[in-house]
């Protein structure tokens, strides 16, 4: 990518990565490694964009290039047009107070209140107490621990304590949230509310949000855009809805297979043939979109082929919210009623993939 | 027991607390930076200067390595500089401030040490600048173990100003020698060891309940 493409997609674009690797020299025991390698992507004004990858894949290398705390070997990246790059040391803490971040274990203060807490990005940019006080009250409100004020960290939850760190993140009024794993210590209740809270503030302050996760889950609940990261290299990307339906890349793959839906049972995968007996039944996968999702298939693919059929693993879900479903079914794997189900699918605009057959 | 020696224990006592509250004052003035310069200005540190981190180092190792009562007698021209003598409860506060200042630098090291260093991260990102990152998160977060720390430095420096009754320094230490060993006054010594145990006593508690005052890691609700 040359640089006036990028400063063209920076004009509508919160965060760009043009072209960006990181290598870490080798130092003691530690053998060198690439990091990031000739990373380019473009996280969109206003959107929730995740990066998602394995442990290791490089994606908090590349959230801590955005606020300056890891510099690239090579490449760019641009905050809001600006190339983070020639920023001297003034210039990253007027940027670093202008995009606010959680962390995976939070990284409260355990010395200060939850007002303390919050008050400390307001303090370290040199606001008055009484500024202050006015701008904390309100976030604590926001994020649903008015009441905890005076609380100290360790005397709340995992997801209380996430709250805060939010609220702290918003202190200075960012145009652009970085969450690094902000849910992973969390367990999968706590985990969907910390996502709604983030979707919230996304829609009522209009704030950019870039998160990284190794949770499909995650992505699927919050971004309209998503970004998989495998050995330092982003290997897919574009709109999670199609990323998550349409998903190319074998690691896009892998990470996907860990949702709940998406596996079938334990014994039934291990009676699975490849080819048909007399009297055996076609084990199908349905995926269906949009309005589809929405009408009663079951009930009419029953009436239409007129024989038994049954569900064996199935999800209906929204991603990027947009409805999906994933359903498993099997049915007779004679020809007469393997043709009427085919044309069944087709009429409706079904995706199917035959899985194998049962006895 | 004469009420003359229940004065000289009294004055004794005065003496001991004098030199370690004003060794103790200046030693962790003057450590407490020195602590926190050791802590932070590793290689990519806050206030990254890993040669000078090694030298002051080495000088506080070389400082904390030689036997006290040699370190009295080595620094006699330099305390005849600063007090005008060499004996007495006055000329003995100056080293015990010497000793005070590395083994408290190096407490004060390991304190700041223990900081989660994902809160150094956090403020970073906050956009804080290193004074501001020493000041409200280091300072701010070690308050407890500082607190231990002193309060050992204190008591090390109690049983150090005893030490320094062997060359004249005055104190519970000097009594104890002068009257308890060499007047063979075993009543005096032993009401020496109580009071310096009583002493350290209760500056240990007293330190214990302010560090878990300022604790608020665990706090039960």
């Amino acid at each position: 990518m040359s640089f006036t493409t990028s400063t063209i997609a920076a004009d509508d674009a919160a965060v760009v990565f043009d072209g960006v690797s990181k290598r870490f020299a080798a130092s003691g025991k530690s053998a060198a490694f690439t990091a990031l390698d000739n990373v380019s992507l473009t996280v969109a004004r206003g959107s929730i964009t995740g990066i998602i990858g394995r442990s290791g894949a490089g994606k908090s290398t590349l959230i801590r290039l955005v606020n300056g705390l890891e510099k690239p070997t090579s490449g760019k990246v641009f905050v809001d047009g600006v190339d983070v790059g020639v920023l001297d040391e003034g210039g990253l803490r007027d940027l670093r107070r202008s995009v606010g971040m959680i962390f995976q274990h939070f990284n409260l203060l355990s010395s200060r209140t939850v007002f303390g807490n919050v008050a400390l990005p307001l303090e370290i940019s040199g606001m008055d107490r009484r500024a202050i006080d006015e701008r904390v009250r309100p976030l604590l409100d926001l994020v649903g621990l008015a009441d905890k004020h005076g609380r100290y960290p360790s005397e709340l939850s995992g997801g209380q304590k996430q709250r805060i760190g939010i609220a702290r993140a918003l202190a200075t009024e960012p145009k652009l949230l970085l969450s690094d794993e902000a849910t992973s210590a969390l367990d999968p209740e706590t985990t969907q509310s910390i996502l709604q809270l983030l979707k919230r503030i996304n829609a009522e302050l209009g704030l950019t949000v870039l998160l990284i996760t190794h949770e499909m889950e995650v992505v699927k609940a919050v971004t309209s855009d998503v970004a998989v990261i495998d050995k330092g290299e982003i290997v897919e990307r574009g709109q999670t809805f199609d990323v998550f339906t349409h998903p190319k890349h074998a690691t896009t793959r892998a990470l996907l297979s860990g949702l709940p839906g998406s596996k079938l049972p334990e014994a039934i995968a291990r009676g699975l043939k490849t080819a048909a007996a007399e009297g055996d039944r076609v084990v199908v996968r349905l995926t269906f979109f949009g309005a589809a999702a929405e009408r009663p298939l079951i009930s009419r693919l029953i009436q239409s082929i007129g024989a038994e059929v049954n569900i064996i693993a199935g999800t209906i879900d929204e991603i990027g919210g947009k409805p999906y479903g994933s359903l498993v079914v099997a049915y007779g794997a004679d020809p007469e009623t393997a043709a009427r189900a085919d044309r069944f699918f087709a009429e409706n605009g079904l995706v199917t993939e035959v899985l194998g057959y049962v006895a | 027991m004469s009420p003359d020696l229940l004065m000289l224990i009294g004055k004794a006592t005065l003496d001991t607390l004098r030199m370690v509250a004003i060794a103790g004052f200046i030693g962790a003035l003057i450590g407490l930076p020195i602590g926190i310069f050791l802590a932070t200005s590793g290689r990519g540190e806050l206030f990254p200067a890993p040669n000078v981190n090694r030298a002051v180092g080495l000088i506080v190792n070389a400082t904390r390595s030689t036997p006290f009562i040699i370190l009295v007698v080595a620094i006699i021209p330099f305390t005849r500089l600063v007090t005008g003598t060499s004996i007495g409860t006055k000329a003995a506060i100056v080293p015990l401030t010497i000793a005070t200042i590395p083994f408290f630098a190096r407490l004060v090291e390991a304190a700041i040490r223990d900081v989660d260093k994902g809160l150094i991260e956090a403020a970073r990102a906050m956009g804080a600048t290193p004074m501001q990152i020493v000041f409200k998160v280091l300072l701010a977060e070690a308050r407890p173990a500082l607190t231990l720390a002193l309060t050992m430095t204190i008591v090390s420096l109690i049983g150090y100003s005893a030490m320094v009754g062997a060359v004249g320094g005055g104190g519970l230490g000097d009594l104890g020698i002068r009257y308890g060993y060499q007047r063979f006054m075993p009543d005096v010594m032993l009401i020496v060891v109580i009071v310096l145990i009583v002493l350290v006593q209760l500056v240990q508690s007293a330190g214990d309940r302010l560090a878990r005052r300022f604790d608020k890691r665990s706090r039960k609700t």
